[in-house]
């Protein structure tokens, strides 16, 4: 199974401790999704806001929907209430199994998923909970299965495609291109297709070059699909939660390093948007955008800036298609200098798109060229060494933020 | 359970047969191993079950081999089986990495396929490869250095376990993603036809791949064309975590060709696999594509992270050991043969454990790749960002 990725450091597996909850002075056109609890702590010493708040959030900052949920009265509660610890496997599976509960046309449908349990661990337990049935152990044959869960999204049950690896749906590429993503337009908007499909995907610990792909560079032109991408036990109950609840297809990414991470999670009901963006950490000087894993390496980078005096904005992007221009393009117009850090590859990888977005939309506010930090172009190669070097290491986060910022 | 489903079966497909012992019409006399190593006597043996066949006639089940060929075996068996359980201890002592999926107690589909066959004819497989890729020649040093990727590897350590190849003795791979390799293995016997080489070609492939639509396409192509593609399913029952029984409607998958002839064979039976695979190579060269089914099983898990007994028993397991495991099948035909004795083989085992052991050492001393191999071999010429002429030949510029 994924191992806890060392690379870390200190935010490794520690559960929460403090939260951190500046203001955002910006106008916002609805309220930005505050989080209860932080995973990662970083020190303000840089001396812009006011220390630490216990306080976590505004009753407004709370449950911002792709669909109206329930209980937004609780909101007020929610400072009272601990949560509960878990990881982010764990909160896959609460989520999966929050909506199966609530929803009976939901169902799982992929490799290994139900007396296994799933190979990690993402749907442990759940066969035995709602059978065989509604937790589909497949035969290995992912353009199959994987049309055939649209095909039974077109009847009206909400599959959720799970792929052994993101890799291994590129097998499947033709269902999801042509009949997920096209099919509710083709139709006239009689047949849509709730599906969400998720798989591990990513570098991860010496997997060698076809198990460490990262398709949502290939996915994002499909028309008709969204993506996000999930990187905190929080966002990732959230988020999956919206990708069942959502009409459309979703594509759900996950990485095979983070399945391990620990966070305390609130013990109410909340789904994520499924279109916004996530501010990890407010600041003045730069805004580097990233996703995934990536938000670990920046915001051990961060760390390092901030002793060195500098005051980077982190947003995690989370939704991958379409991106929150609004979050993005109002950090923008604030810090006016923009970093991205990607896991893609650099040739057509997520953040060639991202750039040619915020270029188009936001040119007047740079002060300097958009700066992207991807993957080499290269197959992940098996030597650990070469691994190490085929993706962007915090080191390289924080020369670019100094370049930028000069 | 798969398990209770066949064990109450009496005869047949059964995992756990008995060893059916073999005839010997030699005398018996007493030889030092030196020389009963020789090539001059034969030995008729009759292999463990009767092949079971489908839309063809099944070859005959007595063939003949010599003492060199069943002390061969059991060294370069015990070889395979020493170097996985290496790599078991490497893998826990995290110098190996990432995916690790070992070959034990499979070891007699690649020896004995190997017997059967020459370094023209190809062979390619998926991810269980340490022992394919050493069958076709690779050293240990080699298979040891890339597993923990150095640059003495195979692959110079950028491929990893589940990447090996061997060009120059038609070894292609070592394929990750299930089943992909099997158009492959029938492009191969394309290119064979297409040269006529008069080789064929050996696509190796799980019960798990067994159910991807890509090999029913390659099948119709190759039986459409007449290639020399051979399709062995090495059945070890178990895709991963699921039982043959519960992806396949039919898990009979020699019939699962259809108009495609078919052979089944206990892979863990060696003269089985190399009657088998002679079978095969001598029809596929006249009558195109042949489907055999090896009934083998595998000993650990799927990959060093699946511990393996959360889907079976441990008693399945060693059930299997004790009653068909491949190395001691010949260990009895060896004695049975007075062609060693215990202690003869014991110094055997010995031995490869030594080899093994200094092939470890040697490539623990390999360096790891240099960080500019990251660049090296995605492109043939060049790293792509050279432009040619149009005969290719002289470079125009370098693109930024």
């Amino acid at each position: 199974m994924a191992a806890v990725s060392q690379c870390f450091g200190a935010a490794a597996a520690l559960s929460v401790s403090s939260v951190n909850s500046r203001k955002l002075h910006l106008p916002s056109r609805r309220s930005l999704p505050g989080r209860k609890a932080s995973f990662f702590v970083v020190r303000s010493d840089a001396g812009v806001s006011s220390g630490s708040n216990s306080k976590p959030r505004r009753a407004d900052q709370l449950i911002t929907n792709a669909v109206a949920t329930k209980a937004d009265g609780a909101a007020a509660s929610t400072t009272s209430k601990p949560g509960h610890e878990l990881l982010l496997f764990e909160a896959l599976r609460e989520g999966l199994e929050e909506e199966m509960a609530r929803d009976p046309t939901v169902c799982v449908m992929g490799e290994d998923v139900g007396h296994y349990g799933g190979s990690y661990k993402v749907t442990k337990g759940l066969a035995d909970k709602y059978g065989d049935l509604r937790v589909l152990d497949t035969p290995i044959a992912e353009n199959s299965f994987t049309g055939m869960g649209i095909g039974a999204a077109m009847t009206g049950l909400r599959p959720i495609i799970e792929g052994m690896n993101m890799g291994f749906l590129l097998l499947a590429f033709n269902q999801i291109s042509n009949n997920c993503g096209m099919l509710h337009y083709t139709s006239g908007g009689q047949f849509k297709i709730p599906v969400v499909i998720r798989g591990p995907g990513g570098v991860g610990r010496q997997l060698g070059a076809e198990h460490s792909q990262r398709l949502e560079s290939y996915f994002q032109s499909i028309p008709g699909i969204q993506m996000v991408a999930c990187s905190t036990p929080y966002n990732a109950k959230g988020l999956m939660k919206a990708a069942i609840r959502s009409d459309n297809p979703v594509i759900l990414f996950e990485h095979v390093l983070l399945y391990n991470l620990k966070e305390r999670i609130p013990d109410e009901e909340y789904v994520c948007n499924l279109e916004e963006a996530e501010m990890v950490r407010p600041g003045e000087h730069v805004t580097i955008l990233t996703y995934s894993r990536m938000r670990y390496h920046v915001m051990q980078a961060a760390k390092t800036l901030v002793n060195k005096g500098y005051d980077p904005e982190v947003i995690d992007i989370r939704s991958l298609k379409p991106f929150d221009l609004h979050t993005i393009g109002n950090s923008v117009k604030k810090t006016h200098r923009v970093l991205i850090v990607e896991e893609c590859m650099r040739t057509g990888g997520i953040g060639a798109s991202l750039t040619a977005a915020i270029t188009e939309n936001f040119h007047d506010y740079l002060d300097a060229p958009i700066m992207c930090l991807s993957s080499q172009d290269v197959p992940t190669p098996y030597a650990a060494t070469l691994e190490e070097v085929t993706v962007v290491q915090p080191a390289q986060i924080v020369t670019a933020v100094e370049k930028l910022c000069q | 359970m798969a398990l209770s489903r066949l064990a109450s079966s009496s005869s047949g497909s059964n995992l756990l047969r008995p060893f059916a012992s073999a005839l010997s019409l030699t005398p018996s006399l007493r030889r030092p191993i030196s020389s009963a190593a020789d090539d001059s006597t034969t030995l008729t043996i009759e292999t463990s079950l009767p092949f079971t066949s489908h839309n063809c006639e099944p070859p005959s089940r007595t063939l003949e081999t010599t003492p060199k060929e069943l002390m061969t075996f059991f060294r370069d068996m015990a070889l395979m089986r020493r170097m996985e359980i290496a790599a078991d201890s490497l893998y826990k002592a995290k110098l190996i990495r990432g995916f690790c999926h070992l070959y034990d107690g499979q070891e007699a589909v690649a020896i004995g396929m190997e017997a059967a066959i020459t370094k023209k004819d190809c062979i390619i497989t998926a991810y269980r490869d340490h022992c394919t890729f050493l069958g076709r020649g690779g050293t240990l040093l080699q298979v040891f250095a890339e597993l923990m990727g150095r640059q003495a590897g195979s692959s110079k350590g950028k491929g990893g376990s589940m990447h090996f190849y061997k060009k120059d003795a038609g070894f292609y791979g070592g394929h990750g993603i299930v089943g992909a390799q099997i158009p492959l293995g029938c492009g191969l016997a394309f290119g064979q036809k297409y040269s006529k080489d008069e080789t064929v070609t050996f696509a190796l492939y799980g019960d798990g791949a067994a159910n991807q639509g890509q090999l029913f396409e390659a099948l119709n192509i190759s039986a459409l064309w007449d290639l020399p593609a051979i399709l062995v399913c090495e059945n070890n029952h178990y895709g991963m975590g699921t039982a043959e029984w519960r992806a396949a409607k039919s898990p009979a998958y020699y019939k699962r060709g259809d108009y495609v002839p078919g052979l089944k064979v206990d892979g863990m039976d060696v003269f089985a696999v190399k009657q088998a695979c002679k079978f095969a190579k001598e029809h596929a060269l006249k009558n195109g594509p042949i489907i055999l089914e090896m009934d083998t099983y595998r000993y650990h898990g799927h990959s060093m992270s699946d511990p393996g007994s959360t889907y079976r028993t441990r008693d399945e397991i060693s059930g299997v050991r004790q009653e068909r495991d491949p190395i001691d099948r010949i260990r009895k035909l060896i004695f049975a043969h007075d062609l060693a004795n215990e202690k003869d083989l014991k110094d055997i085992e010995k031995e490869v454990r030594k080899e093994v052991d200094e092939a470890i050492a040697q490539a623990k001393e390999s360096p790891m790749p240099e960080p500019s191999e990251l660049f090296t071999n995605i492109y043939v010429k060049g790293y792509g960002t050279e432009s040619f002429g149009p005969d290719r030949k002289e470079i125009r510029t370098v693109l930024p």
